[in-house]
């Protein structure tokens, strides 16, 4: 209770004041929400921590590799469903080729992620 | 000595038919109820008795909870935390299960891609569920970014939607895959000693010093990587949650 920080008004009444005390705890519950919430509303950088470089390396190849697969399953899919063998196979690979570099290069943070504009 | 005989998955009981397969109860299944058991366990008994000035057990219960809000609303901002109790779960599941993973003899479950899969699935559909049923189809704003030319468009759209689809793929391996390779990296170290021991006597006992440093250094290594992979789990759902909330903007 007596860290200093309040001013001298208070000292001099009783503890058991209770006007007193509530705004005391009222002004302490206030400075509490302005210490311990900074980023409510702003919402901060979207990348992940990957501390070492396994852990990058990984990721990056992840999101690449992913992207592929993809691409190249919905094109075999298509394929079977619409009869359009080889095209859309050759298509949809080198598209999914393409977003797998697209998500590299947002968890890389070389794109800016969509969200982040405006 | 086989490196891989760890991820085996074993018949522990039947507790039933489906057709004609039979339903067993596996090792697997015994650690994600042992996990369950203890997480629920673990809040419970911190919450059972809330004061003001915590206990131990309270206080623990109260930093995990921090934690994960903090994690939520940096990434969604305060409208992210109503998804609080979905990623509060899926991080202390993932964690727990990690942490159960570096017990000798126990069995990971994280290291198998069906589990790290269908979580991320899990993470999927709530994204694509929750962002039509809130935003109807202007959630498909998320698949077109601004100031793109027309005659580009159907390209980038394609190229997007392929991007989207692919995350529960990297979201899962990316767990699945460092778990199974910390694991394995174990397993062979400790193989290097019984190698060294059986094929060179005694010289070769003294030898397994090194390689059994080398276990002593991965261990604590794989500790860090089982709360990192737990954490980039938890945080890339809230990075997608995010969309879903947020479509395009």
């Amino acid at each position: 209770m007596a860290d200093g920080t309040q001013d001298e008004g208070e000292r001099t009444e009783p503890p058991d004041n209770e006007a007193a005390l509530s705004a005391r705890l009222k002004r302490l519950g206030e400075r509490l929400d302005q210490a311990s919430r900074p980023s409510e509303t702003a919402s901060g950088p979207r990348q992940t921590p990957d501390t070492s470089a396994f852990a990058r390396g990984f990721r990056l190849s992840s999101e690449l590799v992913g992207g592929v697969l993809v691409g190249a399953g919905l094109g075999w899919l298509l394929d079977r469903w619409l009869g359009t063998t080889p095209w859309g196979l050759i298509v949809l690979l080198l598209l999914g080729f393409a977003a797998g570099i697209l998500n590299v290069m947002r968890a890389a943070g070389v794109a800016p992620d969509r969200n982040l504009k405006d | 000595m086989d490196p891989i005989h760890q991820f085996q998955i074993v018949n522990l009981f039947s507790v039933g038919k489906i057709g004609n397969a039979e339903i067993f109860f596996t090792n697997s299944a015994l650690m994600m109820l042992l996990a369950v058991v203890l997480l629920t366990g673990f809040l419970v008994l911190g919450t059972a008795s809330a004061r003001p000035v915590p206990g131990r057990l309270q206080s623990a219960a109260e930093l995990t909870y921090e934690f994960v809000a903090t994690m939520l609303r940096s990434t969604g901002g305060s409208e992210g935390m109503r998804f609080f109790p979905f990623v509060f779960t899926i991080f202390m599941f993932v964690l727990l299960l990690n942490m159960f993973g570096l017990i000798p003899y126990a069995f990971t479950v994280t290291s198998h891609i069906v589990i790290t899969a269908v979580l991320a699935l899990t993470v999927f559909f709530t994204v694509l569920i929750y962002g039509l049923m809130r935003h109807g189809l202007h959630f498909f704003n998320l698949f077109v970014p601004k100031g793109v030319p027309i005659y580009i468009l159907p390209m980038i759209v394609a190229i997007e939607v392929l991007s989207f689809i692919s995350r529960p793929i990297s979201h899962s391996v990316r767990l699945f895959a460092n778990m199974l390779a910390g694991h394995i990296a174990l397993k062979v170290f400790a193989g290097f000693i019984i190698l060294l021991g059986t094929g060179l006597g005694a010289i070769g006992w003294i030898g397994g010093v090194l390689p059994f440093a080398m276990i002593v250094a991965l261990y604590a290594l794989e500790t860090l990587v089982a709360f990192l992979q737990a954490y980039v789990f938890a945080i890339l759902t809230c990075i997608y949650l995010n969309d879903a909330l947020h479509p395009g903007h």
